[in-house]
């Protein structure tokens, strides 16, 4: 397409628009409670990527996994802690604040570089059941880290029972 | 204007960056352990945009996409927890008061 905008384009500007724009405001905002919600639109976002890079299982887990688990856990962490809002600005602060935001710009340009040199590869063929190819890899070529990353999920599991479990004689 | 692999890969390394920003910045404990989360995020996308647009196209970038999201799940999970524990001693989750070791 030469004089147009594709529609791939644009889905892929509002999405990215989307994703960044849900982690710079949970920069900005002050509330914790707003910068959970902030970030939950920037985990939708990039669900929605993950479907234009025909990844649909990637994205739905990501919905589940991010969007849902993720946030509410984090919500739960916020609401049984105290969480006041981020006041004072001291002079040690801003100075260790300019230095994290120097060095992360140079982190930045630095993989702004390496990815404008990066030699395009063109687009390849991915199977079209793409969730019946990721079933038969998790269970063929994948099925040892699969069973090692259940035993891990029980472990944490069990793990943060035992760690947020009120200590005491009633326990 | 096309999509190529170069913008997926800007869009992830900008996240990537908000996220370590957010990380070295914030002074809330959950707020920081979420940014983690952001950075991890921005590092499926790569993966992701690997699979389909790299040299050799194939399903294992997802695979390992999925691994990593179940990671971040069970890291996020005990990261909550330590933190509620970790409240309840000392009752406060601001991460420039956690500093016992530097006594």
């Amino acid at each position: 397409m030469t004089a147009g905008i594709s529609g791939e384009f644009v889905a892929f500007f509002l999405l990215s628009l989307i994703t960044l724009g849900g982690a710079v405001f949970m920069l900005s905002f002050t509330r914790v409670v707003h910068m959970v919600v902030a970030l939950a639109f920037s985990f939708l976002g990039l669900a929605g990527l993950y479907v234009m890079l025909e990844a649909e299982f990637v994205a739905f887990s990501q919905v589940l996994i991010y969007a849902g688990a993720v946030s509410i856990l984090m919500l739960f962490g916020i609401m049984l802690t105290r969480h006041d809002v981020d006041e004072e600005e001291q002079d040690r602060r801003r100075r260790h604040r300019t230095f994290a935001f120097v060095a992360v710009l140079a982190l930045f340009v630095a993989l702004f570089k390496g990815i404008v040199a990066l030699v395009p590869a063109g687009e390849g063929k991915l199977a079209e059941a793409n969730t019946l190819e990721i079933g038969k890899a998790l269970f063929t070529k994948y099925v040892i880290p699969f069973e090692l990353v259940s035993v891990l999920l029980l472990v944490a599991l069990v793990g943060a029972i035992v760690l947020a479990r009120k200590e005491g004689h009633d326990a | 204007m096309t999509v190529t692999l170069a913008s997926y890969l800007l869009v992830a390394a900008f996240l990537f960056c908000i996220g370590l920003y957010g990380a070295l910045t914030k002074r809330n404990a959950v707020v920081v352990l979420l940014c983690i989360e952001l950075m991890l995020n921005a590092v499926n996308l790569n993966l992701v945009a690997f699979s389909k647009y790299g040299p050799q196209p194939g399903i294992a970038g997802q695979v390992f996409s999925l691994f990593n999201i179940t990671v971040a799940a069970a890291e996020a999970a005990v990261g909550v927890a330590i933190l509620i524990a970790l409240y309840r001693r000392r009752s406060t989750v601001n991460v420039d008061e956690m500093d016992t070791l530097k006594r």
